[in-house]
């Protein structure tokens, strides 16, 4: 064979945009699975025919391993064309399956109760959640927090804990709900000390400040509060720069200080609907933030999407006028789960009927039961959204909300291998966790 | 040379990738003896690789033992830029079906010496005992791979400069910024894909009939580079309807005559794959019509 004389190439050749790696990729042998067949969530949109890789508990990008490591995967697994999204991101859920985050124990007791609902969540494709706490003495903080820090989710220990809702106590006891009246903090006038005592952020020595500062702060991920109480406005600065979400809610606000609030960097209005002054077109309150033309995106707002709570309308209305800000939360209480019958949880007795929970003997809702997959399919029955959008809506929106966009919520190289397996009626057929599979018949609760 | 016509793209797409099916069946590839293909990038192939995927998602088809040889890749363009023939490779056969890496073969063109590149691609084509069956598609120039007009009909695997054409054409798939069109290549030469036992050319649509006329009804010309398949013991065509437009009415009619004097007159059981007549009323005789 001839072959050409070599050309002086320098000259032409225009420069790549990315260095390919000049010493090969380091061997990484770590098992591979890849999973056929399915319908991906990915990039917004939906990719039919398409397949997943997973190696080391998250998404890996094929085409390096392919062209570079030249490598087929070890194990392949057939999602027999059903929808994968990413796993389900619950922002607001009080307890679930008897257990009620709120009430502090040891912490073995209090270790085994977050196993239970973490296990049972993945049932309705709960993957990560924030545990929320009721408003509380600084004592029960104190107590709870420290037991609340962020941990990874496994198939066998359950969804991923991402840190504590705290919802108070720096609430208007005007909107008090559900929450006890006499643990409410009517102001902060210390400003960010006085979250910081409450909480249990510091303690008595400059080292178990220290030291307490940091852990109690990582787990606090969202604080719901009243912007309007004194003291509280001025604190929402510090409060997002020790990386915690702020929310507003259980709140009396005009639209003048929930948008100040926002300005503030609020990003979050708890179960918007509830625990605030209802809808007044001359003065909308914090319901009003969904029509602000304020220079700041508008905030995300939590849905609590049973039709109970909020009536379906009222859910369509919000959502056509910010659909880009939905986030559906279930603000589930420990009869969460539990079959229907009676049952004494904590200090109140109530009846669990299927789909709701009332003091027994009486028609008084005692909070929310919904699951956030049943969520997801009635926030489309209300609103005819698209798909998409109501999988966003317990998916994107979350992690974009608690700034775990990369990890959590997504499909795409790097994320966390968190997987939802749903029919075409959006029912939970098959669960992942940091890559591995649950063995949903085995959880019990 | 066989020319075969189908109503449309889907119908040529369907029948090509039918044909490598049956080929590779009855080639029989195993560990030691596989089926080596000679593959394209572009818009002509992507219903064949739709096919073959569907043909292999039903257990017709396995890739196992099959090596492929890529015809060209862009100099200079990451391998995991979304336009590299790479990525086009990976999205549209690879992903989905079970070929190995190993068996995988691309031309590198961020390889730092490209001409020993190159000459290793050649190399390693001869290694596997050369390619079985090259498919390819034709420019509207008439070009096979990237060999230009003007390229020598012998030419081997080398680094070719893109017509400036060729640039403001692929723009489209770089944001429209033709300062973003690599403008070099490393390609296989019109004499690499002789070398390969049997090739097929997929020509679809109008704006490609010009093209086909200039390569089967005229001479072997390096203007118009696929013309050199009139040369092959074994080269083939399928090409639909619309880009028969620029023919003689009486090549395609002889062409279609052909075919149905198979199923007519012979039987589609008796006809071999590669045109042969298996057996005529006793007498052993085998024809070829190429």
């Amino acid at each position: 064979m001839q072959y050409p004389v070599a050309l002086q190439l320098h000259n032409f050749i225009s420069a790549p945009s990315s260095p390919e790696p000049s010493t090969p990729l380091p061997e990484n042998t770590a098992k591979v699975i890849k999973i056929t067949n399915c319908r991906v969530l990915k990039d917004r949109k939906i990719v039919e025919k398409d397949a997943i890789w997973i190696q080391d508990g998250k998404i890996i990008d094929p085409h390096k391993f392919f062209w570079y490591q030249k490598r087929l995967p070890d194990v392949v697994l057939d999602a027999e064309g059903l929808l994968v999204v990413p796993g389900f991101i619950e922002a607001q859920i009080n307890g679930a399956f008897g257990v009620d985050f709120s009430v502090p124990s040891d912490q073995e007791t209090y270790d085994r109760g977050l196993m239970k609902v973490s296990r049972g969540l993945l049932k309705y494709g709960t993957t990560s959640y924030c545990p929320t706490i009721v408003s509380s003495s600084a004592a029960v903080y104190h107590q709870v927090l420290p037991l609340l820090k962020p941990r990874p989710g496994s198939s066998d220990s359950g969804a991923s804990i991402l840190g504590a809702h705290v919802e108070g106590p720096f609430i208007n006891e005007a909107r008090v709900g559900a929450h006890e009246l006499k643990v409410l903090q009517a102001s902060a006038n210390n400003g960010f000390q006085d979250f910081k005592n409450v909480y249990g952020f510091e303690g008595d020595t400059p080292e178990a400040q220290r030291k307490l500062s940091e852990e109690n702060l990582h787990s606090v991920k969202i604080i719901t509060c009243a912007p309007e109480l004194d003291g509280v406005m001025e604190s929402i600065p510090d409060l997002v720069k020790a990386g915690i979400t702020v929310s507003v809610g259980h709140s009396m606000a005009n639209t003048l200080q929930a948008e100040k609030a926002v300005s503030q960097g609020a990003t979050f209005i708890t179960h918007l609907f509830n625990a605030m002054p209802q809808f007044h077109h001359r003065d909308p309150g914090v319901i009003g933030l969904l029509g602000s033309r304020l220079d700041l995106p508008r905030p995300y707002y939590g849905l609590i999407c049973d039709g109970i709570h909020v009536h379906p309308n009222s859910v369509k209305i919000a959502y056509d006028s910010h659909p880009e800000g939905v986030i559906l939360v279930t603000d589930a209480m420990s009869a969460m789960g539990l079959s229907p019958g009676n049952y004494q949880l904590g200090n109140m007795d109530v009846t669990k009927e299927k789909d709701r929970v009332v003091i027994e003997g009486t028609n008084t809702l005692a909070g929310s039961v919904i699951t956030l997959d049943a969520c997801m399919r009635n926030f489309i029955q209300f609103t005819s959204c698209s798909l998409i959008e109501a999988l966003e809506a317990v998916t994107l929106h979350p992690a974009v909300l608690l700034g775990i966009q990369d990890s959590k919520g997504v499909i795409k190289p790097g994320a966390d291998a968190d997987l939802v397996f749903l029919s075409d009626d959006l029912y939970v057929k098959r669960v992942f966790v940091a890559g591995q599979e649950v063995d949903l018949g085995t959880i019990h609760v | 040379m066989r020319l075969v016509i189908r109503q449309d793209y889907d119908a040529v797409s369907y029948h090509v990738a039918k044909y490598v099916k049956e080929r590779i069946k009855e080639f029989a590839p195993t560990a030691n003896n596989p089926f080596v293909l000679g593959l394209p990038t572009g818009s002509s192939p992507v219903g064949v690789y739709r096919n073959l995927v569907k043909f292999h998602q039903a257990g017709e088809l396995s890739f196992k033992h099959i090596v492929t040889f890529n015809m060209d890749e862009y100099v200079g363009l990451p391998r995991d830029h979304p336009e590299s023939y790479h990525s086009f490779m990976w999205k549209h056969l690879f992903k989905h079906v079970d070929i190995l890496p190993e068996n995988v073969h691309i031309l590198d063109g961020n390889a730092k010496d490209l001409d020993l590149e190159c000459h290793r691609f050649e190399e390693k084509i001869d290694a596997v005992g050369g390619i079985e069956l090259f498919l390819g598609g034709i420019g509207p120039d008439g070009h096979i791979a990237f060999n230009e007009p003007g390229s020598s009909l012998n030419s081997r695997t080398r680094v070719k400069t893109l017509a400036y054409e060729t640039i403001v054409a692929n723009a489209r798939f770089f944001d429209n910024d033709i300062t973003k069109v690599p403008n070099l290549a490393l390609t296989v030469g019109v004499g690499t894909v002789m070398d390969a036992r049997e090739i097929c050319v997929i020509i679809t649509g109008a704006h490609k009939a010009l093209a086909l006329a200039k390569c089967i009804e005229e001479g072997v010309n390096h203007m118009w580079t696929v013309s050199v398949i009139q040369l092959h013991p074994r080269g083939m065509v399928v090409c639909d309807e619309d880009a028969t437009l620029e023919l003689h009415v009486k090549t395609v009619n002889y062409f279609k005559s052909i075919e149905k004097v198979h199923e007519q007159l012979i039987g589609s059981d008796n006809v071999g794959l590669q045109g042969g007549v298996r057996s005529w009323g006793g007498v052993g005789a085998t024809t070829y019509h190429q």
